[in-house]
């Protein structure tokens, strides 16, 4: 293992984020508070309790789980494909490391960053709403485990990517419309039984239903089933990944 | 020049073809082996397959068949020893553009798994006239710049074995020099150089041994002394008092040549042969009394040897 290699990538990788501090962390905090004084104080008010909460803490999970989706998503995609893009990506290629010591270091440095969003967007939110959280080991699980999964599915994006705009319509086109629609500002039991049923198909569903059992100890879908499908959301990319770095697929010629 | 016909092959490539998915036939079945402490130059036009060759080697394109092994290691089953005796330095500048140099450049040693080495780093920078600008982010520098980090970025982890991929491609006349220098003091450090060049010269001033490489195929490996030798001929040009109509019957037995007007008279020569024949040419010139006011004399170069080799194929 070299994990010297590793260490770099990940330091530079972060160093990337430091770079770019303001854009990285003020903007996600910003958003974050427009949406509780849109949703918590003017809309939520006049919203009843959700499973025995008020309506502005009910959406911090979701809130928490949008951001770090995206974030996870976007930061390693754009990590691997801008040495793509650049062609710096030969010293990646020609150093002596695994696959898996790159996805170690692009992967671990892409959620490290949307990781410390998520704990400082949930810091926002108590400033906004009462805010307690029942189960943090379980917190920290869901998020570390979420942030990794989708940072995976991220990098594999970036390798995928030809261009900016495949870049940008994954997460605009399929992880955003599911995050909004995985009950991220409501329970999916609100909704009629038919689209209950459809809602299960959506992966994210698990996740921050997962994650909101963790802060209220009430959930949409069992605890049990929502870590089995986190698992199994873990394992398909690494799957995809590794059969990416076998066979060179958008990599090698 | 010293050469190394004895030395162990730090680098053999043997039977190496590449396809690429389009059906382009990049390579044909090459073998090469390359002495440690050798450097070695790699000639060709462009397209004619030195950057796939290299681009393989180092792990950057899949071969199609054929067996690599550096030291000993094999490049796909052993990558990591193979790969961490090697330094890139690729022909396109690709850097980053926000890091510094000394960011840029320690992140590479740590990719090849070293340990940090500040006073190497700062050592290699030195030598590269980089050290000035070490807190420099890359994007600043100029195009010269950009090509020694490159080169202090192959160094960085100590390769035993380093590829220059047209290392002087729109570098001035002072920087190449410089360069060269450099690719010099390695070399005597006992680091192996296998570079890539359009600048016939360059080869001749620095290589051991040039490979020629054309269409996927390499056409010739030879010690680069005795390639001109072999190859090369020397012609002695007469510029003469009066023109001449013709070349004046009972010279047969030179390889003569008459220039458009008849000003000047060219002997072509071989100059291994025991006897040249130019004492005997001046004498029989001067009994006809064809008389000449200057001299002059004209050694094959590389680059002509290397177009009529390449041309021969075509």
């Amino acid at each position: 293992m070299n994990l010297t290699a590793v260490a770099a990538i990940y330091k530079f990788e972060m160093a990337r984020t430091f770079r770019t501090l303001m854009q990285s962390i003020i903007s996600p905090v910003i958003s974050t508070s427009l949406y509780f004084v849109v949703f918590g104080a003017a809309i939520g008010s006049r919203i009843q309790e959700v499973d025995g909460i008020s309506y502005g803490a009910f959406i911090v999970p979701g809130l928490i789980m949008l951001t770090l989706l995206q974030q996870s998503l976007t930061n390693a995609a754009f990590g691997i494909y801008f040495p793509k893009f650049t062609g710096t990506i030969y010293e990646l290629l020609s150093a002596p490391i695994s696959p898996i010591e790159i996805v170690l270091g692009y992967v671990g440095a892409a959620a490290t960053k949307s990781i410390a969003l998520g704990l400082i967007i949930l810091a926002t939110a108590a400033l906004f709403v009462d805010l307690h959280i029942e189960h943090p080991v379980w917190m920290m699980l869901f998020l570390v485990l979420t942030a990794v999964t989708f940072a995976m599915f991220g990098f594999i994006i970036g390798i995928w990517a030809d261009g900016f705009e495949k870049l940008q319509i994954v997460p605009l086109l399929i992880v955003t419309p599911l995050a909004f629609l995985g009950g991220s500002f409501y329970s999916i039991k609100m909704l009629p039984e038919f689209w209950q049923d459809v809602s299960l198909v959506n992966p994210v569903v698990y996740l921050i239903s997962g994650f909101r059992w963790a802060f209220y100890g009430t959930s949409d879908v069992s605890i049990a089933l929502s870590l089995g499908m986190t698992l199994v959301f873990l394992a398909a990319p690494l799957a995809a990944v590794t059969y990416i770095f076998k066979t060179g697929w958008r990599l090698k010629s | 020049m010293p050469v190394f016909p004895t030395a162990p092959a730090i680098l053999t490539v043997s039977g190496v073809s590449k396809t690429y998915e389009g059906g382009f036939q990049a390579l044909k079945s090459v073998d090469l082996e390359i002495a440690r402490g050798e450097i070695f130059a790699l000639l060709g036009p462009n397209g004619a397959g030195k950057t796939t060759l290299i681009s393989i080697i180092c792990g950057i394109v899949n071969l199609s068949t054929g067996q690599v092994t550096v030291d000993g290691h094999d490049i796909g089953r052993d990558y990591r020893a193979a790969r961490s005796k090697i330094g890139l330095v690729p022909q396109e500048l690709t850097t980053d553009a926000f890091e510094s140099v000394w960011d840029t450049v320690s992140f590479s040693r740590g990719l090849f798994g070293k340990t940090k080495n500040p006073a190497h780093i700062e050592k290699v920078l030195r030598d590269l006239s980089l050290w000035e600008k070490r807190d420099n982010k890359i994007m600043t520098l100029s195009g010269g710049m950009k090509r020694r980090v490159l080169i202090a970025k192959a160094l960085s982890h100590e390769p035993e074995l380093l590829f220059l991929d047209e290392p002087t491609a729109g570098v001035d006349v002072a920087l190449r020099r410089e360069m060269w220098e450099v690719v010099r003091k390695l070399r005597d450090v006992g680091v192996t150089i296998i570079l890539t060049t359009h600048y016939i010269e360059e080869a001749e001033m620095m290589a051991d041994r040039i490979g020629v490489i054309s269409r996927g195929e390499l056409i010739l490996v030879e010690d680069k002394t005795e390639l001109m030798r072999k190859l090369g001929h020397k012609e002695l040009i007469l510029h003469l008092q009066e023109p001449l109509a013709a070349i004046p019957p009972g010279f047969s037995d030179y390889d003569l040549s008459l220039s458009a007007q008849g000003h000047s008279l060219t002997y072509s020569y071989d100059t291994n042969a025991e006897r040249t024949g130019i004492a005997s040419l001046m004498r029989r010139l001067a009994e006809e009394g064809i008389r000449f006011r200057d001299i002059s004399t004209k050694q094959s170069t590389l680059e002509e040897i290397f177009v009529n080799l390449v041309e021969e194929r075509a």
